[in-house]
């Protein structure tokens, strides 16, 4: 077992000149046979793998990932929490995940800086207006703290934004979910990954999953670059590259991955303290405690996996984000980067139980994936250890296609990807 | 950024001016057997797609240009657009040749009904 850390765990190392930390997790070779084994080590495999352990008492897990833990997308977002969906399936599992956030880093004793410091939705036309105040009923019955303010409330709670009636997309009003905020990618990773370790699951880099083995319709393990590992139940959870392993199992998914960027500037002093999305004009924005203002904008409308985004999205994020927020304009762009997001049809995610026994899968997050991480693990542990899908999972499952049961967040997402 | 030639009228361009339009060489299978379609048959045909890490095949418009649709061979870890053909044709062969997992399956199904038909007349 791991030693906690806390103050005085941090006073003794000083003291030591920090030489004598331990490692935050092992570093195991994989072993013949788990009980369990989860593709992908990002958020929400990590999740999983914890959730699998801590809730369900299955410690004898291994998480496969072919780069580095939290790697993928985990790396690659704006840190965005919020829960303001529309859809009832999506309340409940984005309010699971939000709820969970806020006393992540107690359960974790590990800090992921959760910071709820506000999500502003600007409405920069009509009909964005009452879409969103539709969003703000159906929050309103499921009981979420969420309520739409006007213009000027959004200029008390974001004073660099231009209200000014004239300008192309003018602010109409504003949707606001205070309790939703950031938090740090890395952490939420990493306090997964060791609270995983601490309790015996193995977590496996530099392990790239190259086949998936099959005893008629069951699964009975994996093919990696370190050999075969069996286990009777498998959970894929790759992002943009679940139609790739998913292949390998013979499942056919309705996923697309596409190239989501985002980018940070310069740090600055603070002129922004919560989170602000533009859906019409495409962008969103926030200030990290570093300073530099990280942003966010829509999809390349090409299936990509490149991780190298296109530059006609990028200008056309900040061309957006320059209008509404005309102080940024001589602002300098630091760096750029992109995701490979794996895309639906209606927006949704799949956490679902597939055509092959044992073999279960939770993709399709999108551009939404790393507010989702500690619901999605939450609900597909339980998905994996009683090999039915959890009650918040059920919607979400693959067979919504063909019963057309969609789960329609295509208007809802931040931006219209 | 993608730059683009379009095979109807020839006008070179960038992303901006053409229009992604997503998988190529998608039946609606109602079209053809509307009274035997299982309701997984018109889902896959909605939602299914092949997203293969390398050698795609896609419809483009070249939206500035003619205005047609037209289809590309692109590869979607390099980005490099392999080869350009009409709407209502298949990939030269040397492209399809190089075709893998499910589109492979597909082309070679085409070939296989192209066959069968040919046969039959």
């Amino acid at each position: 077992m791991q030693p906690r850390y806390s103050i005085f765990s941090l006073a003794r190392n000083a003291l030591n000149y920090h030489k004598d930390w331990e490692r935050a997790w092992r570093s195991p070779a994989p072993k013949a046979e788990y009980d369990a084994i989860i593709i992908g080590a990002g958020g929400h495999g990590l999740a999983t793998a914890y959730y699998l352990a801590k809730n369900h008492g299955i410690t004898n897990v291994a998480v496969l990932e072919k780069g580095w833990l939290g790697g993928g997308n985990s790396g690659r977002n704006t840190t965005i929490i919020r829960s303001n969906y529309l859809q009832d399936p999506s309340i409940a599992i984005y309010e699971l995940s939000r709820s969970l956030y806020e006393d992540l880093s107690q359960d974790f004793n590990y800090n992921v800086m959760f910071s709820p410091r506000g999500v502003l939705m600007l409405c920069q036309t009509e009909h964005e207006l009452r879409a969103f105040k539709r969003t703000a009923h159906a929050n309103k019955l499921a009981g979420l703290d969420c309520r739409m303010v006007s213009p000027q409330e959004a200029k008390e709670i974001l004073p660099i934004l231009n209200i000014d009636p004239q300008c192309r997309y003018p602010v109409l009003g504003a949707y606001y979910q205070p309790r939703g905020g950031t938090g740090r990618h890395d952490a939420v990773c990493w306090g997964y990954a060791r609270g995983a370790d601490q309790r015996g699951v193995d977590i496996i880099q530099n392990c790239e999953v190259t086949g998936i083995m099959r005893d008629g319709a069951r699964v009975t393990g994996v093919e990696t670059t370190r050999g075969p590992i069996k286990a009777k139940k498998i959970g894929v959870v790759t992002a943009g590259h679940v139609t790739t392993i998913m292949d390998m199992a013979g499942v056919r998914m309705p996923i697309e991955s596409q190239c989501l960027q985002a980018l940070v500037s310069e740090p600055i002093k603070p002129i922004i303290d919560c989170v602000v999305m533009a859906n019409t004009v495409h962008g969103y924005m926030s200030q990290s405690d570093k300073g530099d203002l990280v942003i966010g904008g829509g999809t390349d409308s090409y299936n990509n996996y490149s991780q190298r985004g296109s530059f006609p999205a990028l200008e056309h994020t900040i061309a957006a984000l320059v209008e509404t927020f005309p102080i940024l304009s001589r602002l300098k762009l630091m760096r750029m980067w992109g995701g490979i997001v794996d895309m639906t049809g209606d927006r949704s995610p799949i956490i679902s139980k597939t055509p092959v026994d044992g073999l279960f899968v939770n993709c399709g997050w999108g551009t939404g994936g790393f507010k989702s991480i500690p619901g999605s693990g939450w609900v597909f542990a339980d998905t994996i250890a009683n090999d039915r899908p959890h009650p918040i999972a059920e919607a979400f499952g693959l067979n919504r296609f063909a019963e057309g049961r969609f789960i329609d967040e295509s208007v809802a997402a931040a931006v219209a990807h | 950024m993608l730059t683009l030639v379009c095979p109807v009228c020839g006008a070179h361009g960038d992303e901006t001016d053409f229009h992604a339009g997503g998988q190529a060489h998608i039946r609606r299978p109602a079209s053809h057997d509307p009274e035997h379609i299982s309701d997984q048959e018109q889902a896959d045909y909605l939602f299914t797609r092949i997203n293969p890490k390398g050698l795609h095949f896609e419809r483009w418009r070249c939206d500035r240009g003619c205005g047609k649709w037209f289809h590309a061979a692109r590869d979607t870890v390099t980005l490099e657009f392999k080869a350009y053909y009409g709407i209502t044709e298949l990939p030269p062969p040397d492209i399809m040749a190089q075709a893998r997992g499910a589109w492979a399956d597909y082309f070679k199904a085409r070939q296989k009904a192209a066959a069968k038909a040919g046969a039959k007349s």
